[in-house]
């Protein structure tokens, strides 16, 4: 069995108006050699679920997304992401705020196949205004609590990035969290695994504790060698995040022609390799 | 005549936001309040729980400037693991607010009308949740009638009169405590749990405090003055916890 594929045949099953999955969180561990894919890529109208970094941020700025769900964006270090913010303030996206338990609780929900979960998170908040589709629900038991009926969050299509993995699509985590990439995976129709290091199955072994090996083959369709694929965003303990380079893609929000020439120079590139090699060449 | 800093006797008053609180994960946005939180672990909440502000728990975190430290690791907190720690209630945490209003109610998502902000801030965050499940304060470097407001633009975190609306059941965690800013104390202590007047910095005036208020504040009689923090604090906010002074930043002293 060899799953081995490539970004752009990964991001050609996309079509318009699908739900992505996006694993990592914040500016941490994102799979952005896929993110770069698709803003090379005609696809739109998409929907976005993701804790969100800088993969919200360029798919918005590139026009990609019609209606985001999260919980934040951030870039971490940078604690507000400039290009997702423009984006909201221009009115350009719908966005679909949850608190960031509930945006976990609707992955668990559609990884377990089920069309809820109950919580009481977002209750008083302006969380259910913001998303009037939201129901409640009542506990059958004597209690009788009526509790938020957080809804699945089924997914098209999910993309993580792991650290390693092998050809049949197990993969490796070897950072410190894992975050949710194990319930994207679970929620979607279609998986994709970015990994910095294809390697045997028999050497993740070497690498890292049993622990590290939450993704299993059964929750991955395709996988893609992707070294420094997570790049800017940090993935360790492969490496950390690049900052120098994610202040300048931040600086470029307040600068049209710093933005034309960033995204001239690291986006419109024909390939992954492509903006490898502009990264290094800076 | 002590020599506290305003910031200084910030960080205490956050420090003191955490007494009686035992063995419970305090987490912190702000410099104010993680100063305050490893001050009050090192002398009077010695059981209290703090992560590295990654992913685990730690003996001791390093201090907000200067060098770090060797960190013994107690446990593993990843994100999922923070969600299941927060819903199970055994949590205070100090959150910021780009608005708040008489109730407790709580901003930090953005500001105008949610569907095409004026400024898109952090986002919902875990406020919700957190404010439903556990014991909430708040910090507020900078204290104006435009974040003391009389209505939030948005609901981040839940304050009394909303949760007062839910069934009991839904808000047994619930426990907006205390509103800390630069200028004073507030808690809501009062019938209606409307905010009140706690304590008054040293130095403070009440007319500053309601010029920078936006709502009517429940103001009960002569307001004591925050606790001045005592010298071995000083010197363990000073020589340990912040030997570079960055909490000056975050908290101007007054001229």
């Amino acid at each position: 069995m060899d799953k081995r594929t490539t970004e752009r045949e990964a991001v050609a099953e996309l079509r318009d108006g699908m739900t992505i999955g996006i694993g990592g969180w914040g500016s941490r561990r994102k799979p952005m050699s896929i993110v770069r894919e698709i803003l090379r890529s005609p696809v739109k109208d998409l929907t976005v679920v993701t804790y969100g970094g800088p993969d919200v941020g360029l798919l918005c700025n590139y026009g990609k997304v019609k209606k985001l769900i999260y919980g934040f964006v951030s870039l971490d270090s940078i604690p507000l992401e400039p290009h997702f913010r423009k984006a909201r303030q221009a009115g350009a996206i719908e966005a679909a705020e949850l608190d960031e338990g509930m945006l976990q609780w609707g992955l668990l929900a559609a990884s377990h196949k089920l069309p809820f979960l109950p919580t009481r998170s977002g209750m008083g908040s302006s969380v259910l205004d913001i998303n009037p589709d939201f129901k409640m629900v009542k506990s059958p038991y004597a209690d009788g609590e009526e509790l938020v009926a957080m809804p699945a969050l089924d997914l098209d299509v999910a993309f993580i990035h792991m650290n390693r993995g092998d050809v049949r699509g197990n993969g490796q985590y070897l950072g410190p969290d894992p975050y949710f990439d194990d319930m994207y995976c679970r929620a979607a129709k279609k998986r994709f695994m970015t990994v910095e290091k294809v390697v045997d199955t028999a050497a993740m072994a070497n690498e890292g504790p049993l622990q590290s090996r939450i993704i299993n083959r059964t929750m991955v369709d395709g996988v893609i060698e992707a070294p420094n694929g997570a790049h800017f965003t940090e993935c360790p303990s492969d490496y950390g995040r690049d900052e120098a380079f994610q202040k300048e893609y931040a600086a470029t929000a307040k600068d049209p022609d710093a933005w034309e020439a960033f995204r001239a120079k690291y986006l419109d590139v024909e390939t992954e390799a492509d903006y490898q090699e502009a990264v290094k060449n800076r | 005549m002590s020599d506290a800093t305003r910031g200084e006797i910030c960080a205490v008053a956050c420090a003191d936001a955490f007494r009686g609180n035992d063995e419970i994960l305090a987490s912190c946005f702000g410099t104010a309040p993680a100063i305050g939180a490893r001050l009050a672990k090192m002398t009077f909440e010695p059981d209290l729980l703090m992560t590295d502000g990654i992913c685990t728990v730690v003996d001791m975190p390093n201090p907000v400037s200067g060098e770090g430290h060797e960190q013994v690791v107690e446990a593993w907190l990843p994100f999922r693991t923070v969600f299941d720690h927060l819903w199970n209630g055994n949590r205070h945490v100090i959150m910021a607010a780009s608005q708040i209003d008489q109730f407790g109610n709580q901003n930090f998502a953005c500001i105008g009308e949610h569907a095409k902000p004026k400024a898109q801030l952090l986002g919902m965050r875990g406020a919700p949740g957190n404010t439903i499940s556990h014991t909430t304060s708040y910090w507020v470097a900078n204290q104006t009638a435009k974040v003391f407001v009389p209505e939030v633009d948005v609901v981040s975190g839940v304050g009394h009169d909303r949760a007062a609306k839910l069934p009991t059941e839904s808000t047994q965690g619930h426990d907006v405590r205390l509103v800390i800013s630069n200028l004073a104390v507030y808690d809501f202590e009062t019938p209606d749990k409307r905010m009140r007047l706690q304590s008054i910095h040293p130095g403070v005036t009440v007319d500053q405090v309601v010029e920078n208020t936006g709502f009517e504040l429940v103001i009960d009689g002569d307001v004591p003055e925050t606790r001045i923090p005592t010298s071995d604090e000083l010197a363990l906010i000073r020589e340990k916890i912040d030997p570079k002074g960055v909490l000056g930043r975050e908290v101007p002293n007054p001229e």
